[in-house]
Protein backbone atom coordinates (compact mmCIF):
# COMPACT_ATOMS: atom_id res chain seq x y z
CA UNK A 1 0.00 0.00 0.00
CA UNK A 2 1.59 3.20 -1.11
CA UNK A 3 0.49 6.18 0.93
CA UNK A 4 3.95 7.71 0.54
CA UNK A 5 2.88 9.61 -2.58
CA UNK A 6 -0.07 11.12 -0.71
CA UNK A 7 2.29 12.06 2.10
CA UNK A 8 4.58 13.91 -0.36
CA UNK A 9 1.69 15.85 -1.90
CA UNK A 10 0.09 16.81 1.40
CA UNK A 11 3.44 17.65 2.97
CA UNK A 12 3.80 20.39 0.36
CA UNK A 13 0.46 21.90 1.36
CA UNK A 14 1.47 21.87 5.03
CA UNK A 15 3.70 24.90 4.53
CA UNK A 16 0.77 27.12 3.56
CA UNK A 17 -1.73 25.83 6.13
CA UNK A 18 -2.87 27.41 9.37
CA UNK A 19 -1.76 25.85 12.68
CA UNK A 20 -5.03 23.98 13.00
CA UNK A 21 -4.51 22.69 9.46
CA UNK A 22 -1.10 21.36 10.46
CA UNK A 23 -2.58 19.60 13.48
CA UNK A 24 -5.25 18.09 11.25
CA UNK A 25 -2.61 16.78 8.88
CA UNK A 26 -0.64 15.21 11.74
CA UNK A 27 -3.76 13.54 13.13
CA UNK A 28 -4.60 12.26 9.64
CA UNK A 29 -1.21 10.69 9.09
CA UNK A 30 -0.50 9.29 12.52
CA UNK A 31 -3.88 8.28 13.85
CA UNK A 32 -5.62 7.30 10.64
CA UNK A 33 -3.30 6.31 7.81
CA UNK A 34 -0.64 4.74 10.01
CA UNK A 35 -3.17 2.87 12.15
CA UNK A 36 -4.93 1.68 8.99
CA UNK A 37 -1.75 0.35 7.42
CA UNK A 38 -0.05 -1.03 10.51
CA UNK A 39 -2.94 -2.47 12.49
CA UNK A 40 -6.36 -2.43 10.91
CA UNK A 41 -5.31 -4.25 7.74
CA UNK A 42 -4.05 -7.21 9.80
CA UNK A 43 -7.28 -7.39 11.77
CA UNK A 44 -9.42 -7.45 8.62
CA UNK A 45 -6.93 -9.52 6.64
CA UNK A 46 -8.63 -12.87 7.08
CA UNK A 47 -12.18 -11.60 7.13
CA UNK A 48 -13.68 -13.82 4.47
CA UNK A 49 -11.58 -16.90 5.20
CA UNK A 50 -12.63 -16.91 8.82
CA UNK A 51 -16.25 -15.95 8.18
CA UNK A 52 -17.88 -19.29 8.94
CA UNK A 53 -21.47 -20.33 8.32
CA UNK A 54 -23.14 -23.28 9.95
CA UNK A 55 -24.00 -25.05 6.70
CA UNK A 56 -22.43 -27.36 4.16
CA UNK A 57 -24.36 -25.75 1.28
CA UNK A 58 -21.77 -24.51 -1.25
CA UNK A 59 -22.13 -20.84 -2.07
CA UNK A 60 -24.06 -19.97 1.07
CA UNK A 61 -21.01 -18.47 2.82
CA UNK A 62 -20.12 -16.31 -0.20
CA UNK A 63 -23.64 -15.00 -0.54
CA UNK A 64 -24.06 -14.26 3.16
CA UNK A 65 -20.69 -12.52 3.38
CA UNK A 66 -21.58 -10.38 0.39
CA UNK A 67 -24.98 -9.57 1.91
CA UNK A 68 -23.61 -8.40 5.27
CA UNK A 69 -20.44 -6.68 3.97
CA UNK A 70 -21.27 -4.95 0.66
CA UNK A 71 -18.02 -3.06 1.06
CA UNK A 72 -15.42 -3.99 3.63
CA UNK A 73 -14.69 -1.56 6.52
CA UNK A 74 -11.07 -1.35 5.55
CA UNK A 75 -11.81 -0.39 1.95
CA UNK A 76 -14.34 2.19 3.05
CA UNK A 77 -11.76 3.80 5.33
CA UNK A 78 -9.14 3.79 2.58
CA UNK A 79 -11.60 5.54 0.22
CA UNK A 80 -12.57 7.99 2.98
CA UNK A 81 -8.92 8.89 3.58
CA UNK A 82 -8.29 9.39 -0.14
CA UNK A 83 -11.35 11.59 -0.62
CA UNK A 84 -10.72 13.61 2.52
CA UNK A 85 -7.11 14.31 1.50
CA UNK A 86 -8.01 15.36 -2.05
CA UNK A 87 -9.32 18.93 -1.37
CA UNK A 88 -5.83 19.85 -0.15
CA UNK A 89 -4.79 19.39 -3.79
CA UNK A 90 -6.89 22.41 -4.73
CA UNK A 91 -4.77 24.51 -2.38
CA UNK A 92 -1.55 22.98 -3.74
CA UNK A 93 -2.64 23.79 -7.31
CA UNK A 94 -3.57 27.36 -6.40
CA UNK A 95 -0.22 27.91 -4.67
CA UNK A 96 1.61 26.47 -7.70
CA UNK A 97 -0.38 28.78 -9.99
CA UNK A 98 0.48 31.84 -7.84
CA UNK A 99 4.13 30.84 -7.83
CA UNK A 100 4.04 30.44 -11.62
CA UNK A 101 2.51 33.93 -12.01
CA UNK A 102 5.13 35.50 -9.74
CA UNK A 103 7.88 33.74 -11.71
CA UNK A 104 6.43 35.09 -14.97
CA UNK A 105 6.26 38.62 -13.54
CA UNK A 106 9.82 38.34 -12.25
CA UNK A 107 11.13 37.14 -15.62
CA UNK A 108 9.26 39.92 -17.46
CA UNK A 109 10.77 42.46 -15.04
CA UNK A 110 7.39 43.82 -13.98
CA UNK A 111 6.87 46.79 -11.65
CA UNK A 112 5.35 44.69 -8.88
CA UNK A 113 8.43 42.47 -8.47
CA UNK A 114 9.59 42.10 -4.88
CA UNK A 115 12.01 39.18 -5.06
CA UNK A 116 15.75 38.95 -5.40
CA UNK A 117 15.78 35.70 -7.37
CA UNK A 118 13.72 32.77 -8.52
CA UNK A 119 14.81 30.62 -5.57
CA UNK A 120 13.11 33.04 -3.20
CA UNK A 121 9.87 32.70 -5.14
CA UNK A 122 10.12 28.91 -4.84
CA UNK A 123 10.77 29.04 -1.12
CA UNK A 124 8.20 31.68 -0.28
CA UNK A 125 5.32 30.87 2.02
CA UNK A 126 2.10 32.45 0.79
CA UNK A 127 -0.29 34.03 3.27
CA UNK A 128 -3.88 32.90 3.10
CA UNK A 129 -5.50 35.98 1.63
CA UNK A 130 -7.41 37.00 -1.45
CA UNK A 131 -8.41 34.19 -3.79
CA UNK A 132 -6.22 31.69 -1.89
CA UNK A 133 -8.48 32.29 1.14
CA UNK A 134 -11.52 31.22 -0.89
CA UNK A 135 -9.72 28.11 -2.22
CA UNK A 136 -8.51 27.17 1.25
CA UNK A 137 -11.94 27.69 2.83
CA UNK A 138 -13.72 25.68 0.14
CA UNK A 139 -11.17 22.87 0.55
CA UNK A 140 -11.99 22.73 4.28
CA UNK A 141 -15.70 22.76 3.47
CA UNK A 142 -15.33 19.85 1.04
CA UNK A 143 -13.25 17.95 3.60
CA UNK A 144 -16.06 18.34 6.11
CA UNK A 145 -18.67 17.21 3.61
CA UNK A 146 -16.68 14.10 2.62
CA UNK A 147 -16.03 13.13 6.24
CA UNK A 148 -19.69 13.51 7.14
CA UNK A 149 -20.88 11.60 4.05
CA UNK A 150 -18.55 8.68 4.69
CA UNK A 151 -19.43 8.49 8.38
CA UNK A 152 -23.11 8.49 7.53
CA UNK A 153 -22.60 5.87 4.81
CA UNK A 154 -20.76 3.69 7.33
CA UNK A 155 -23.51 4.06 9.93
CA UNK A 156 -26.22 3.38 7.35
CA UNK A 157 -24.55 0.30 5.83
CA UNK A 158 -23.62 -1.42 9.05
CA UNK A 159 -26.52 -0.33 11.28
CA UNK A 160 -24.26 1.36 13.78
CA UNK A 161 -20.61 0.93 14.71
CA UNK A 162 -20.74 -2.43 16.48
CA UNK A 163 -19.57 -5.65 14.85
CA UNK A 164 -21.89 -8.49 15.91
CA UNK A 165 -20.56 -11.96 16.66
CA UNK A 166 -23.36 -13.78 14.96
CA UNK A 167 -25.41 -12.94 11.90
CA UNK A 168 -28.49 -14.81 10.73
CA UNK A 169 -28.61 -15.29 6.97
CA UNK A 170 -31.46 -16.55 4.79
CA UNK A 171 -30.31 -15.49 1.31
CA UNK A 172 -30.56 -18.08 -1.46
CA UNK A 173 -28.98 -20.74 -1.73
CA UNK A 174 -28.78 -20.98 2.06
CA UNK A 175 -31.46 -23.40 3.26
CA UNK A 176 -33.88 -21.71 5.72
CA UNK A 177 -31.94 -19.54 8.17
CA UNK A 178 -28.24 -20.09 8.73
CA UNK A 179 -25.97 -18.87 11.56
CA UNK A 180 -22.84 -17.11 10.33
CA UNK A 181 -19.98 -16.13 12.63
CA UNK A 182 -17.73 -13.13 12.06
CA UNK A 183 -14.03 -13.46 12.88
CA UNK A 184 -12.55 -11.19 15.65
CA UNK A 185 -15.72 -9.14 16.27
CA UNK A 186 -14.47 -7.44 19.46
CA UNK A 187 -11.14 -6.36 17.96
CA UNK A 188 -12.98 -5.05 14.88
CA UNK A 189 -15.44 -3.13 17.08
CA UNK A 190 -12.55 -1.55 19.00
CA UNK A 191 -10.82 -0.40 15.82
CA UNK A 192 -14.10 0.81 14.30
CA UNK A 193 -14.83 2.95 17.35
CA UNK A 194 -11.24 4.25 17.31
CA UNK A 195 -11.46 5.26 13.62
CA UNK A 196 -14.86 6.88 14.15
CA UNK A 197 -13.51 8.81 17.15
CA UNK A 198 -10.53 10.09 15.17
CA UNK A 199 -12.84 11.04 12.25
CA UNK A 200 -14.94 13.06 14.72
CA UNK A 201 -11.82 14.79 16.03
CA UNK A 202 -10.86 15.64 12.44
CA UNK A 203 -14.36 17.04 11.82
CA UNK A 204 -14.03 19.21 14.95
CA UNK A 205 -10.60 20.43 13.82
CA UNK A 206 -12.00 21.33 10.40
CA UNK A 207 -14.94 23.19 11.95
CA UNK A 208 -12.54 25.07 14.26
CA UNK A 209 -10.29 25.99 11.33
CA UNK A 210 -13.29 27.19 9.31
CA UNK A 211 -14.49 29.38 12.21
CA UNK A 212 -10.96 30.73 12.70
CA UNK A 213 -10.65 31.67 9.02
CA UNK A 214 -14.09 33.31 8.95
CA UNK A 215 -13.37 35.25 12.16
CA UNK A 216 -10.03 36.44 10.75
CA UNK A 217 -11.73 37.51 7.51
CA UNK A 218 -14.44 39.57 9.23
CA UNK A 219 -11.94 41.09 11.67
CA UNK A 220 -9.71 42.17 8.79
CA UNK A 221 -12.68 43.65 6.94
CA UNK A 222 -13.86 45.64 9.96
CA UNK A 223 -10.30 46.89 10.56
CA UNK A 224 -10.04 48.08 6.96
CA UNK A 225 -13.43 49.83 7.15
CA UNK A 226 -12.44 51.39 10.49
CA UNK A 227 -9.11 52.67 9.11
CA UNK A 228 -10.74 54.14 6.00
CA UNK A 229 -13.30 56.02 8.15
CA UNK A 230 -10.99 57.48 10.80
CA UNK A 231 -7.73 58.07 8.92
CA UNK A 232 -8.33 59.01 5.28
CA UNK A 233 -5.31 61.42 5.16
CA UNK A 234 -3.14 58.98 6.99
CA UNK A 235 -3.95 56.37 4.40
CA UNK A 236 -3.03 58.75 1.55
CA UNK A 237 0.33 59.45 3.19
CA UNK A 238 0.85 55.70 3.54
CA UNK A 239 -0.10 55.21 -0.10
CA UNK A 240 2.44 57.77 -1.35
CA UNK A 241 5.10 56.19 0.85
CA UNK A 242 4.22 52.79 -0.63
CA UNK A 243 4.41 54.22 -4.16
CA UNK A 244 7.89 55.60 -3.49
CA UNK A 245 8.97 52.24 -2.12
CA UNK A 246 7.53 50.48 -5.15
CA UNK A 247 9.49 52.73 -7.47
CA UNK A 248 12.69 52.03 -5.58
CA UNK A 249 11.97 48.28 -5.67
CA UNK A 250 11.14 48.32 -9.40
CA UNK A 251 14.37 50.22 -10.16
CA UNK A 252 16.47 47.77 -8.22
CA UNK A 253 14.48 44.94 -9.79
CA UNK A 254 15.24 46.19 -13.31
CA UNK A 255 18.93 46.31 -12.41
CA UNK A 256 18.75 42.78 -11.03
CA UNK A 257 16.97 41.51 -14.16
CA UNK A 258 19.49 43.18 -16.45
CA UNK A 259 22.30 41.67 -14.38
CA UNK A 260 20.50 38.30 -14.50
CA UNK A 261 20.10 38.20 -18.26
CA UNK A 262 23.53 39.60 -19.26
CA UNK B 1 3.89 -4.82 -7.68
CA UNK B 2 6.20 -1.89 -8.07
CA UNK B 3 4.36 1.13 -9.38
CA UNK B 4 7.16 3.48 -8.32
CA UNK B 5 8.50 3.54 -11.88
CA UNK B 6 5.17 4.67 -13.32
CA UNK B 7 4.95 7.31 -10.63
CA UNK B 8 8.41 8.63 -11.55
CA UNK B 9 7.52 8.69 -15.26
CA UNK B 10 4.32 10.62 -14.66
CA UNK B 11 6.08 13.09 -12.36
CA UNK B 12 8.54 13.72 -15.20
CA UNK B 13 5.70 14.41 -17.65
CA UNK B 14 4.12 16.88 -15.23
CA UNK B 15 6.86 19.40 -16.00
CA UNK B 16 5.87 19.76 -19.66
CA UNK B 17 2.09 19.59 -19.23
CA UNK B 18 -0.59 22.26 -19.29
CA UNK B 19 -2.73 22.95 -16.21
CA UNK B 20 -5.35 20.42 -17.35
CA UNK B 21 -2.56 17.90 -17.97
CA UNK B 22 -1.43 18.30 -14.35
CA UNK B 23 -4.98 17.71 -13.14
CA UNK B 24 -5.01 14.53 -15.28
CA UNK B 25 -1.79 13.34 -13.63
CA UNK B 26 -3.25 14.06 -10.17
CA UNK B 27 -6.45 12.13 -11.01
CA UNK B 28 -4.46 9.15 -12.33
CA UNK B 29 -2.18 9.11 -9.26
CA UNK B 30 -4.77 9.55 -6.59
CA UNK B 31 -8.06 8.21 -7.87
CA UNK B 32 -6.72 5.37 -9.98
CA UNK B 33 -3.26 4.26 -8.89
CA UNK B 34 -3.65 4.88 -5.16
CA UNK B 35 -7.16 3.37 -5.05
CA UNK B 36 -5.87 0.38 -7.01
CA UNK B 37 -2.99 -0.22 -4.62
CA UNK B 38 -4.71 0.70 -1.37
CA UNK B 39 -8.03 -1.00 -1.87
CA UNK B 40 -8.76 -2.81 -5.10
CA UNK B 41 -5.81 -5.24 -5.14
CA UNK B 42 -6.87 -6.83 -1.86
CA UNK B 43 -10.46 -7.40 -2.94
CA UNK B 44 -9.40 -9.57 -5.87
CA UNK B 45 -6.50 -11.24 -4.04
CA UNK B 46 -8.17 -14.58 -3.29
CA UNK B 47 -10.81 -14.51 -6.04
CA UNK B 48 -10.00 -17.99 -7.31
CA UNK B 49 -9.86 -19.59 -3.86
CA UNK B 50 -13.15 -18.03 -2.88
CA UNK B 51 -14.92 -18.91 -6.14
CA UNK B 52 -17.17 -21.80 -5.10
CA UNK B 53 -19.26 -24.18 -7.20
CA UNK B 54 -22.03 -26.42 -5.93
CA UNK B 55 -20.36 -29.60 -7.14
CA UNK B 56 -17.80 -32.19 -6.05
CA UNK B 57 -16.59 -32.94 -9.62
CA UNK B 58 -12.82 -32.23 -9.76
CA UNK B 59 -11.81 -29.65 -12.33
CA UNK B 60 -15.28 -28.16 -12.68
CA UNK B 61 -14.50 -25.10 -10.55
CA UNK B 62 -11.27 -24.38 -12.43
CA UNK B 63 -12.93 -24.65 -15.81
CA UNK B 64 -15.88 -22.47 -14.83
CA UNK B 65 -13.66 -19.78 -13.29
CA UNK B 66 -11.53 -19.71 -16.42
CA UNK B 67 -14.65 -19.44 -18.59
CA UNK B 68 -16.16 -16.49 -16.69
CA UNK B 69 -12.89 -14.62 -15.99
CA UNK B 70 -10.58 -15.01 -19.03
CA UNK B 71 -8.66 -11.98 -17.72
CA UNK B 72 -9.23 -10.98 -14.11
CA UNK B 73 -10.78 -7.53 -13.55
CA UNK B 74 -7.79 -6.41 -11.52
CA UNK B 75 -5.26 -7.36 -14.19
CA UNK B 76 -7.35 -5.51 -16.74
CA UNK B 77 -7.30 -2.45 -14.47
CA UNK B 78 -3.50 -2.65 -14.09
CA UNK B 79 -3.02 -3.07 -17.85
CA UNK B 80 -5.28 -0.11 -18.53
CA UNK B 81 -3.27 2.09 -16.13
CA UNK B 82 0.02 1.15 -17.77
CA UNK B 83 -1.19 1.51 -21.38
CA UNK B 84 -2.96 4.82 -20.70
CA UNK B 85 0.10 6.36 -19.01
CA UNK B 86 2.52 5.22 -21.74
CA UNK B 87 1.77 7.88 -24.44
CA UNK B 88 3.01 10.55 -22.01
CA UNK B 89 6.47 9.05 -22.51
CA UNK B 90 6.45 10.32 -26.12
CA UNK B 91 6.63 13.89 -24.81
CA UNK B 92 9.47 13.04 -22.43
CA UNK B 93 11.41 11.31 -25.23
CA UNK B 94 10.92 14.25 -27.61
CA UNK B 95 12.24 16.73 -25.03
CA UNK B 96 15.21 14.43 -24.33
CA UNK B 97 15.84 14.20 -28.10
CA UNK B 98 15.83 18.00 -28.36
CA UNK B 99 18.26 18.38 -25.46
CA UNK B 100 20.50 15.69 -26.97
CA UNK B 101 20.50 17.48 -30.33
CA UNK B 102 21.55 20.73 -28.67
CA UNK B 103 24.39 18.94 -26.90
CA UNK B 104 25.46 17.20 -30.11
CA UNK B 105 25.58 20.45 -32.12
CA UNK B 106 27.04 22.32 -29.13
CA UNK B 107 24.75 25.29 -29.72
CA UNK B 108 21.37 26.58 -28.62
CA UNK B 109 18.94 25.30 -31.27
CA UNK B 110 15.75 25.93 -29.31
CA UNK B 111 14.59 28.84 -27.17
CA UNK B 112 13.67 26.28 -24.52
CA UNK B 113 13.72 22.50 -25.22
CA UNK B 114 10.65 22.00 -23.01
CA UNK B 115 8.54 24.70 -24.69
CA UNK B 116 5.42 23.41 -26.40
CA UNK B 117 5.93 24.62 -29.99
CA UNK B 118 6.24 23.08 -33.43
CA UNK B 119 7.22 19.42 -33.21
CA UNK B 120 6.73 19.11 -29.45
CA UNK B 121 3.19 20.45 -29.75
CA UNK B 122 2.40 17.79 -32.38
CA UNK B 123 3.87 15.10 -30.12
CA UNK B 124 1.82 16.39 -27.20
CA UNK B 125 -1.39 16.38 -29.25
CA UNK B 126 -0.67 12.86 -30.53
CA UNK B 127 -0.07 11.63 -26.98
CA UNK B 128 -3.43 13.13 -25.92
CA UNK B 129 -5.25 11.44 -28.81
CA UNK B 130 -3.57 8.11 -28.03
CA UNK B 131 -4.40 8.37 -24.32
CA UNK B 132 -8.08 9.05 -25.08
CA UNK B 133 -8.16 6.27 -27.68
CA UNK B 134 -6.70 3.71 -25.29
CA UNK B 135 -9.13 4.66 -22.52
CA UNK B 136 -12.12 4.21 -24.83
CA UNK B 137 -10.76 0.93 -26.23
CA UNK B 138 -10.25 -0.52 -22.75
CA UNK B 139 -13.70 0.51 -21.58
CA UNK B 140 -15.37 -1.00 -24.65
CA UNK B 141 -13.27 -4.18 -24.34
CA UNK B 142 -14.21 -4.51 -20.68
CA UNK B 143 -17.90 -4.03 -21.47
CA UNK B 144 -17.80 -6.64 -24.24
CA UNK B 145 -15.78 -9.18 -22.21
CA UNK B 146 -17.92 -9.09 -19.08
CA UNK B 147 -21.29 -8.17 -20.62
CA UNK B 148 -21.46 -4.87 -18.75
CA UNK B 149 -19.95 -3.65 -15.51
CA UNK B 150 -22.09 -5.73 -13.17
CA UNK B 151 -20.64 -8.60 -11.14
CA UNK B 152 -23.31 -11.26 -10.54
CA UNK B 153 -23.53 -13.23 -7.31
CA UNK B 154 -24.29 -16.44 -9.11
CA UNK B 155 -23.21 -17.78 -12.51
CA UNK B 156 -24.50 -20.98 -14.12
CA UNK B 157 -21.85 -23.14 -15.73
CA UNK B 158 -22.26 -26.21 -17.97
CA UNK B 159 -18.81 -26.74 -19.49
CA UNK B 160 -17.14 -30.16 -19.44
CA UNK B 161 -16.31 -31.77 -17.00
CA UNK B 162 -19.17 -30.14 -15.04
CA UNK B 163 -22.17 -32.47 -15.23
CA UNK B 164 -25.32 -30.67 -16.48
CA UNK B 165 -25.61 -27.11 -15.13
CA UNK B 166 -23.79 -26.11 -11.97
CA UNK B 167 -24.29 -23.08 -9.71
CA UNK B 168 -21.08 -21.15 -9.07
CA UNK B 169 -20.81 -18.31 -6.58
CA UNK B 170 -18.48 -15.35 -6.98
CA UNK B 171 -16.93 -13.88 -3.81
CA UNK B 172 -17.55 -10.23 -2.80
CA UNK B 173 -19.59 -9.36 -5.91
CA UNK B 174 -21.04 -6.12 -4.48
CA UNK B 175 -17.66 -4.76 -3.38
CA UNK B 176 -16.15 -5.67 -6.76
CA UNK B 177 -19.01 -3.94 -8.55
CA UNK B 178 -18.58 -0.74 -6.49
CA UNK B 179 -14.90 -0.56 -7.38
CA UNK B 180 -15.55 -1.35 -11.04
CA UNK B 181 -18.01 1.54 -11.23
CA UNK B 182 -15.34 3.68 -9.59
CA UNK B 183 -12.88 2.57 -12.27
CA UNK B 184 -15.34 3.43 -15.06
CA UNK B 185 -16.13 6.84 -13.52
CA UNK B 186 -12.44 7.78 -13.24
CA UNK B 187 -11.77 6.56 -16.79
CA UNK B 188 -14.61 8.75 -18.10
CA UNK B 189 -13.27 11.70 -16.08
CA UNK B 190 -9.83 11.18 -17.63
CA UNK B 191 -11.38 11.02 -21.13
CA UNK B 192 -13.19 14.32 -20.48
CA UNK B 193 -9.95 15.93 -19.19
CA UNK B 194 -7.99 14.73 -22.24
CA UNK B 195 -10.64 15.99 -24.69
CA UNK B 196 -10.84 19.40 -23.00
CA UNK B 197 -7.04 19.70 -22.99
CA UNK B 198 -7.01 18.78 -26.70
CA UNK B 199 -9.62 21.41 -27.61
CA UNK B 200 -7.90 24.01 -25.39
CA UNK B 201 -4.53 23.49 -27.12
CA UNK B 202 -6.03 23.44 -30.63
CA UNK B 203 -8.00 26.65 -29.96
CA UNK B 204 -5.01 28.39 -28.33
CA UNK B 205 -2.58 27.68 -31.14
CA UNK B 206 -5.08 28.31 -33.96
CA UNK B 207 -5.81 31.70 -32.41
CA UNK B 208 -2.08 32.43 -32.09
CA UNK B 209 -1.52 31.54 -35.75
CA UNK B 210 -4.50 33.58 -36.90
CA UNK B 211 -3.32 36.64 -34.96
CA UNK B 212 0.21 36.25 -36.35
CA UNK B 213 -1.12 36.07 -39.92
CA UNK B 214 -3.41 39.03 -39.28
CA UNK B 215 -0.46 41.10 -37.99
CA UNK B 216 1.69 40.13 -40.99
CA UNK B 217 -1.14 41.04 -43.36
CA UNK B 218 -1.60 44.41 -41.66
CA UNK B 219 2.14 44.98 -41.67
CA UNK B 220 2.44 44.25 -45.43
CA UNK B 221 -0.54 46.59 -46.17
CA UNK B 222 1.01 49.56 -44.35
Amino acid sequence: MDWGALHTILGGVNKHSTSIGKIWLTVLFIFRIMILVVAAERVWGDEQDDFICNTLQPGCKNVCYDHFFPISHIRLWALQLIFVSTPALLVAMHVAYRRHEKKRQFIKGSQKCEYKDIEEIRRQRFHIDGSLWWTYTSSIFFRLVFEAVFMYAFYFMYDGFRMPRLMKCSAWPCPNTVDCFVSRPTEKTVFTIFMIAVSSICILLNVAELCYLLAKFFLRRSKKAGNAKHHPNHENKEETKQNEMNELISDSCQNTVIGFTS
Amino acid sequence: MSWGFLRDVLSGVNKYSTGIGRIWVAVVFIFRLLVYMAAAENIWKYEHDEFECNIEQPGCENVCFDHFFPVSHIRFWALQLIVVSAPSLLVVFHVAYRENREKHHNQKLYRNPGERDGGLLCTYLISLILKTGFEIVFLVLFYKLYNGFKVPRLVKCDIRPCPNTVDCYISKPTEKMIFLYFLVATSCLCIVLNLSELSYLICKYSLKRYLKRHKKHQGSKS
